[in-house]
């Protein structure tokens, strides 16, 4: 058999030429995700050297289309596109078409009339990032979709422990609130196993996913086996997704008096973390959330260059081994 | 109670292997048709100067019952109407379908239902029945007018697509079963337990992030209207079930004498929610794809028969309407078109189901669960017949589709098993090009 390298742009229209998305951590390998581990890193220290902005994507279009409320992720994306040099538009869903009832995919097939190079998409349901891909010819990068997946926060997650904490493989965290309505943790837990750490999620039943020990992780419902982990990661407790009468908790009182995560519950230098917006006094006491054990600061430090590197290597690389995806082209 | 075109055709199917697990048929056979009426069952059957259909390599069958289908009538015409339906229907191998009263307006009254009925009589490509709504605008409040609806000629009733809440309005109902005769048929939800459930929950649910819909929001209404049938002593047909518990509550009913048949959807049987990590909103129904347990238990109770009815559950959506994210998407699917050919493709070919078992639940099962006649094959019954070509290979969605909608679980799919021909009421009404 004869490999044939074919430019993307010479394909006949009946067979797409492949793009590369980031949609769910399970699109990636072990491999890929230490590429792009590495790849933020040498970004990190390019910045160190005082030179801001890099000239690699100059030329190219970056849309940030966000569907839902956001103030780190939208920003990160946006100054990671402009440290690239790339040009950047940000779509919000209020004050736009959406807001006149536009279905997603015209407001997609909208925006790929400007042949952007990446959309990055965040949307209250899951899979949007993939219907979004369906109808544009861009790479997409999924910055969120419903209580799905959220890739580059469990990206620059792993950066964080991996540079703060070190080397992953054997690391135990433990990931404490409400999972159940949590994206960041379905791509962390992900996340954590392809990378060979140990995870456990602790939390009010209600909050737990039934089945979820299947992703390859533990359950508890006691607060002390923080304990023993490496790492203390914190998720948000989702107020504006707990309708009244849902009672997936009696009061935020008493989750807080059970699951809240205060000094007390710690060993001296445990590393704790937060995906962010944090409701101080609620998941996180204030106490710990401004100790020097926290990470959090560093988290949306990290969020910047590991989104430079997910732009980076779907423009460039890719985060699909190139092998890998000329075996798929010639079978 | 089934309205639809009336026709008398005459017709002779020549060498065909006839099988008819009712009569206790499966051999090669010709069968003549006069005048919409069988007439001739045998060897060298004279055609009479009838047309004559080759039957060699074919399958002749009773054509199939499919008691649960939307039609959408009145209210979204864009989605299905009757003739489009009962099309899809014909095409599909079926002649006689059951349509559910969950349009806009509801079916709740005789006014409604007359309509309907007019209109079927002169659309309807095979004989379509009505359900009637349990409840007044299907809201779980009040019983329609129940004797009045069956006068008018409902086919039965059904608050199909809601669950009826109120354990006391249930109870009413299955007590109104004696004076109509109709079959009372719930759709078994607890909606506290279902509530924003998008699929079945567990491993999948868990990992792609949706809000489940537990096997047990469905196996305890089973379990509850169970119960008042036989407190009540009257029978009950429970739609779609799709969960282990359900099944076994229907098991054990039956054998302590409750008169409860029930019925699975050739996506049940076929399908998992591992299905749904395309997130292909053409899979979003309700109730939900489930684990692969559930579908073995119905699949075994399928071939055992406590349950004794492959329904559909044909519910078309525009087109529009289905191509957003799953969670925007409504539920439902369509099925009319493709059922044979997938319970042919995936159960029996596979060697799970075999084809007599099949061809007995989507016909004499369905018929009896309603108390509708039997398709039969047999010397004086009317001509109520399926032509199958059970190995012919075909694309879903390849020459659209008869229905006006198109999202069915199955496009893109090739399966195997095509209807040549469907004669319903002794009408030819449907041929394959």
């Amino acid at each position: 058999m004869t490999v044939q390298l074919v430019r993307d742009d010479l394909l006949p229209p009946s067979d797409p030429p492949k793009r590369r998305h980031l949609i769910s951590i399970g699109d990636l390998t072990r491999d890929d995700v230490s590429r792009l581990l590495a790849t933020a890193h040498s970004f990190e220290r390019s910045l160190e050297r005082e030179m801001k902005k890099l000239p690699t994507l100059r030329g190219r279009t970056v849309v940030n289309l966000f569907f839902e409320s956001s103030t780190r992720t939208s920003s990160s994306f946006e100054l990671a596109a402009k440290r690239l040099s790339a040009d950047v538009m940000s779509v919000k869903s209020s004050g736009s078409s959406v807001d006149k009832g536009e279905s997603l995919k015209d407001t997609a097939l909208t925006l790929d009339a400007y042949d952007p190079d990446v959309i990055v998409i965040r949307h209250p349901h899951i899979g949007a990032p993939g219907l979004v891909a369906q109808v544009t010819g861009a790479h997409i990068v999924n910055a969120g979709d419903g209580m799905h997946q959220h890739p580059t926060q469990a990206l620059l997650d792993l950066y964080t422990i991996e540079r703060n904490v070190g080397p992953i493989e054997g690391l135990h965290v433990a990931i404490v609130g409400d999972v159940l309505h949590s994206r960041v943790a379905r791509s962390n837990i992900q996340a954590l196993a392809l990378m060979g750490a140990r995870v456990t999620l602790v939390g009010p039943p209600p909050l737990i996913p039934r089945g979820i020990e299947a992703m390859g992780c533990e359950i508890a419902t006691d607060i002390a086996v923080i304990g023993g982990a490496d790492v203390v990661y914190v998720l948000r407790m989702q107020r504006e997704r707990m309708e009244a009468g849902e009672n997936f908790v009696p009061s935020l009182r008493e989750y807080t008096a059970r699951w809240g995560v205060t000094p007390e519950r710690l060993l001296p230098g445990q590393k704790v973390m937060h995906p962010g917006p944090m409701n101080r006094g609620v998941e996180i006491d204030p106490r710990v959330a401004d100790s020097p054990d926290a990470l959090i600061e560093t988290q949306v430090r990290s969020g910047l260059v590991v989104r430079m590197a997910v732009l980076y290597d779907l423009l460039t690389h890719g985060p699909v081994e190139v092998k890998s995806e000329l075996a798929e082209e010639v079978a | 109670m089934l309205f639809g075109k009336e026709g008398h055709d005459d017709l002779v199917v020549r060498s065909a292997r006839v099988i008819d697990p009712v009569e206790g048929i499966d051999e090669l056979l010709d069968v003549r048709v006069d005048k919409g009426v069988i007439v001739d069952i045998g060897l060298n059957v004279s055609p009479n100067g009838h047309r004559v259909v080759e039957g060699r390599g074919l399958i002749l069958a009773p054509a199939f019952v499919d008691p649960h289908v939307h039609l959408r009538t009145p209210g979204r015409e864009d989605e299905e109407t009757i003739a489009s339906g009962t099309a899809a229907a014909a095409a599909g191998g079926f002649c006689a379908i059951l349509a559910m009263p969950n349009t806009d307006p509801v079916v709740d009254s005789a006014a409604v239902l007359g309509s309907l009925i007019e209109t079927a009589r002169d659309e309807a490509e095979v004989p379509v029945g009505f359900l009637a709504a349990i409840t007044k605008g299907q809201q779980g409040e009040e019983l329609t007018e129940m004797a009045e609806l069956a006068d008018a000629g409902a086919a039965g009733f059904s608050d199909d697509g809601r669950p009826v809440v109120a354990p006391g309005l249930m109870r009413r109902a299955l007590q109104y079963h004696g004076i109509t005769g109709l079959r009372v048929a719930p759709h078994c939800e607890e909606p506290t337990l279902s509530r924003n459930g998008q699929m079945h929950e567990g491993p999948v649910s868990a990992e792609l992030g949706f809000a489940g819909y537990p096997s047990v929001a469905e196996s305890v209404m089973v379990e509850r209207d169970l119960a008042l049938a036989r407190y009540e002593q009257q029978p009950i047909h429970l739609l779609h079930l799709s969960a282990r518990e359900s099944v076994e509550a229907l098991s054990a009913a039956q054998a302590a004498g409750v008169l409860a048949t029930g019925e699975a959807t050739p996506h049940h049987l076929v399908l998992t929610d591992e299905a749904i990590r395309s997130l292909d909103a053409n899979l979003k129904m309700n109730p939900p794809l489930r684990s692969a347990d559930d579908r073995s238990a119905l699949i075994d109770a399928v071939r055992d028969g406590t349950i004794s009815v492959i329904a559909t559950d044909h519910a078309p959506h525009a087109a529009h309407e289905k191509d957003v994210p799953f969670e925007e998407a409504p539920f439902g699917v369509t099925g009319l078109e493709t059922a044979f050919a997938a319970l042919n493709t995936y159960l029996v070919e596979p060697g799970v189901l075999t084809l007599p078992t099949v061809l007995e639940r989507m016909s004499a099962g369905p018929a009896r669960a309603y108390g509708l006649d039997v398709p039969r094959i047999a010397k004086g019954a009317p001509a109520n017949l399926v032509l199958l070509d059970p190995t012919a290979p075909w694309r879903v969605g390849d020459g659209g589709f008869r229905s006006r909608s198109s999202n069915s679980w199955l496009l893109g799919e090739t399966l195997r098993g095509k209807v040549r021909m469907t004669v319903a009421a002794g009408r030819i009404a449907y041929e394959a090009a």
